[in-house]
């Protein structure tokens, strides 16, 4: 067994700033990843990091611009919380030696980003999230802080009362991926999830092959409600054929969508008459399908953009990244031709419900980053708003973690406050196969203790390796592709009731496929296919809280949009998403949007661009 | 080069007596291990038999090893048939061959666009990305290796440990003894000296420069182009001061440091990320001399 006063799992942007803060704050911290660091998938962002540093610009615009961004379902107070600290968090990193982009008087450069009233997104060429992952890294390093790379997290060690209110989070499980050895991590004070993103429940993402979220799903099983789960962000500019992203700064700077007909859509067809291709990133990516779908998509499937235009000494200096990338995975020549473009997952907006001190409700257990709802993102995501939510609530929660008092939140979590049931009747049957299950914390009844409850989460754990690797059953490879196949097919851009009904029921099938799973490398040694099939039992968890929340949304906000109601509908959908795992039968309910900030209330306005 | 694998005469005898306790449960995984054996085999015959019908497939050989299992202890190839797609990278034919041949095929990757440096591979004989490296630009078959000059731990993982090391030796974080007054101000830098580094902070410490060095093959110790590269980084940028620099100079100039490079090039030849590796130490070298003059 290994002690710490904080463990943080993940190692990622938010892992890493959460680290570095408790350790800040006084405590023995210790991060575990199924990646060495600099493997995270932080290092893939390309465009940049908003931030309001300059006089002429306020975090009070940035709060605006980020709630009508959000479609209002942002919550104020995280909003603010993001706005009012990304600048000291940004010019924390510049002294941390971060290589942005700079200017002729040798500060550092901001470019426009969609849905900004100011050029406030901070950059480092088309490489920001790889300058400040490194960055970050460098600083842990010179830290002494304690890595146990290539470990990965199995499950948490909490405690199994009914009410996930009253349970506590004493540690994790961890699988050493190098050894086969099952271990318990002990945290005295906190245990932080930042796991990042969940991409791989669709097929077609920008997301890494390991952004499987799997904080997400340990959380969900261990009680904390799903947050806005239906909230997916489709980029509207990936490569078609593998799905790597091309940064939202290729139109910050000047780049031009076109369709078949030789058409800047954006503007012609009057999706965005005044923003044109920086309106949102849900409206981009809508306005892109639709020209597919009515017929003037190239090759019945993408988009042309175009940066030509630009010149080469400028596309050198800030997006010479995107040629590397547009060259290697797609064969096309951005200098000379237009790249072809179509959208792609990219981003869950929801997540494990947090306020924005990043705790959870259970006790000790706290999230951060993208695999957390806070939430500042709410229906919508703006671009450049995703690393300083890293930056900022990674250092939040690991604060709070070490034990530094920030005060009440003004955020509730859990069941409190005005939250209601959803009165909305599944067809077919959610969670656990087989019905309920023991709690999902399931202290096996008798632990109490917290070295108790661990020695009893590791025991589980090891039974479950142990099964795995002795049984003899399906490859886990296709369940995990039918379940992507699915989701991409019915729970993209345009949704409609048949088609989520019907991945609603895929998924089932996929669930009980799962029950006579098992992994054919019998090593000890480096089985990632041990690893995957693991990841594969997350990905179905999250899937399936995806397309619940999808379902019973009757309504556009934002990323989700409903062929039966095609508006967004404030009487009756301003209001969160959560689901609840509910020990292995899930429960849909809502709580309220806080739209009051520090000194004012967020009037919903309608969002155009 | 070699592909290294690790001495394991005790760990053998290790493994060997472990499993009696769980001798049923080894049964079965033998009995499972047999049935996917015969399930592989008879894919793989379907897919030799395509192959010699269509030319569209891309025949992989693949180095496997791992230290435990019995079969794979003396490292071997194993060969892949796989349907040749246009735009097919290694890394997509090595997932396509795990994932429908052999679950226990094992390699690192995440990110699938050359930015987390985990996939660094011998492919054909050289340091490559396998997720940026495209099939159709490589003779066949195709041989893919783990790196070499570094412990194997099983099929194409190697053991990163020794490159970490090297990496963190070099203090690789930012130093200074001056930030402005402001709480809110930056440094400044000028974009000249931004563009200095700029190819400097591109290393996905893919460790493929590591690997090609045959000075690193011969001298453990050797920082190694990735680590001095990083040195550079900071040793150049401006923000950091003189003063700091004169140390970073000291560090890249012990014995096992920048003047064991004897400029073959072959780091730079490999860097997926062109980086100019060579020339970086070279630079290193000259600051390195100017710096002594001064002192002299």
């Amino acid at each position: 067994m290994y002690e710490h006063d904080v463990i943080v799992v993940g190692a990622g942007g938010a892992g890493l700033r959460a680290a570095i803060a408790a350790q800040e704050a006084g405590a023995d911290v210790a991060m575990v990843s199924k990646l060495h660091p600099v493997r995270s998938h932080t290092g893939a962002a390309e465009g940049g990091i908003n931030a309001a540093l300059r006089d002429a610009d306020s975090w009070e615009d940035h709060a605006y611009d980020t709630m009508k961004g959000s479609d209002y379902l942002g919550d104020a107070p995280a909003v603010e919380a993001l706005c009012r600290e990304s600048p000291e968090e940004v010019i924390r990193l510049e002294h941390w030696g971060m290589p942005f982009s700079r200017e002729d008087d040798g500060r550092v450069s901001q470019r426009p980003f969609g849905g900004l009233s100011f050029p406030r997104t901070t950059y480092a060429g088309a490489e920001t999230g790889h300058q400040m992952l490194h960055t970050m890294y460098e600083q842990v390093v010179k830290r002494g802080i304690t890595v146990y790379d290539e470990w990965h997290v199995m499950d948490l060690a909490v405690t199994d009362e009914d009410d996930p209110a009253d349970r506590t989070c004493h540690g994790v499980v961890g699988y050493d991926i190098q050894t086969g050895e099952v271990s318990g991590f002990r945290a005295e004070n906190g245990v932080i999830l930042a796991t990042g993103g969940m991409g791989q429940v669709f097929d077609h993402t920008t997301n890494a092959v390991a952004n499987t979220g799997d904080g997400v799903a340990m959380a969900y099983r261990a009680g904390v409600p799903m947050e806005d789960m239906e909230f997916i962000q489709f980029h509207p500019t990936t490569l078609p054929s593998t799905g790597v992203l091309i940064s939202e700064g290729v139109r910050g700077e000047g780049g031009i969508l076109y369709n078949s007909e030789g058409e800047r859509f954006m503007f012609e067809h009057g999706y965005a008459n005044n923003d044109g291709e920086l309106a949102s990133r849900d409206v981009v990516s809508r306005a892109e399908l639709t020209e597919v779908n009515e017929g003037r998509g190239i090759e019945d499937e993408y988009v042309h953009l175009d940066m030509r235009h630009l010149g080469e000494e400028r596309i050198l200096d800030r997006l010479e990244n995107i040629l590397h990338l547009a060259e290697d995975f797609e064969g096309a020549d951005g200098l000379t031709e237009p790249m072809p473009v179509k959208p792609g997952q990219h981003y869950a907006m929801g997540g494990i419900e947090t306020n924005e001190h990043g705790e959870t409700v259970i006790d000790g257990l706290y999230a951060a980053g993208e695999c957390a709802c806070a939430s500042v993102h709410g229906a919508n995501r703006l671009g450049g708003n995703a690393l300083p939510e890293l930056i900022v609530f990674g250092k939040r929660a690991g604060r709070h973690a070490a034990g530094e008092d920030m005060g009440e939140a003004e955020i509730e979590t859990g069941r409190s406050g005005d939250w209601e049931p959803a009165d909305y009747e599944f067809e077919v049957e959610v969670g656990e196969t087989g019905g309920r299950g023991p709690a999902a914390a399931d202290g096996g009844a008798v632990a109490t203790d917290a070295d108790g409850v661990l020695a009893a989460a590791v025991d589980r754990a090891q039974e479950r390796v142990e099964t795995l690797l002795a049984r003899s059953g399906r490859n886990h490879a296709e369940i995990r592709s039918k379940v992507q196949k699915t989701m991409t097919d019915n729970v993209n851009v345009f949704r409609e009731e048949p088609g989520l009904k019907e991945t609603l029921s895929d998924l089932r099938e996929a669930r009980e496929e799962y029950q006579d799973v098992a992994v054919s490398d019998p090593s000890r040694t480096f089985n990632t296919d041990l690893i995957h099939t693991m990841e594969t039992r997350n990905i179905l968890d999250i899937a399936e809280a995806l397309t619940m929340g999808a379902l019973a949304r009757r309504e556009f906000r934002g990323a989700h949009w409903r062929k039966e109601n095609q508006i967004r509908d404030d009487e009756n959908w301003l209001k969160h998403t959560l689901v609840s795992w509910n020990d292995g039968e899930p429960e849909l309910w809502y709580k309220p949007v806080i739209l009051e900030g520090e000194n004012k209330e967020y009037e919903p306005k309608n969002r155009s661009y | 080069m070699s592909t290294q694998i690790p001495q394991q005469t005790d760990e053998s005898s290790e493994t060997e007596t472990e499993p009696e306790a769980a001798s049923k449960g080894e049964e079965r995984r033998a009995e499972k291990r047999r049935r996917a054996a015969e399930e592989r085999e008879r894919r793989q015959a379907e897919e030799a038999e395509k192959a010699a019908a269509d030319e569209e497939t891309v025949e992989l050989k693949v180095f496997r090893y791992d230290p435990e299992i019995e079969g794979k202890q003396e490292p071997r190839f194993d060969t892949f048939h796989v349907p040749f797609t246009k735009g097919m990278t290694v890394l997509d034919a090595l997932m396509y061959s795990r994932d429908t041949y052999d679950s226990s095929l094992t390699f690192r990757h995440s990110c699938r666009q050359a930015v987390c440096g985990s996939d660094a591979m011998f492919v054909n004989g050289g340091q490559k990305l396998a997720c940026k490296t495209q099939i159709a630009d490589l003779e066949q078959p195709v041989r893919v290796e783990p790196l070499p000059h570094a412990d194997v731990r099983k099929d194409l993982v190697v053991d990163m440990e020794h490159f970490y090391e090297q990496m963190e030796a070099v203090e690789p974080y930012f130093q200074t003894n001056e930030y402005p007054d402001g709480e809110l101000e930056e440094q400044r830098q000028t974009r000249e000296n931004r563009e200095k580094v700029k190819m400097s902070t591109r290393c996905i410490w893919c460790s493929a420069c590591m690997s090609s060095c045959n000075i690193a093959a011969g001298d453990n110790e050797y920082l190694g182009p990735a680590a001095i590269n990083k040195a550079y980084r900071f040793a150049m940028d401006e923000r950091e001061g003189e003063e700091i620099k004169q140390k970073r100079l000291e560090i890249i100039e012990q014995e096992h440091g920048v003047w064991r490079c004897q400029t073959q090039f072959s780091c730079t030849e490999v860097c997926p990320k062109d980086i100019p590796l060579t020339e970086h130490i070279q630079e290193l070298k000259r600051e390195a001399v100017k710096n002594n003059l001064k002192f002299w």
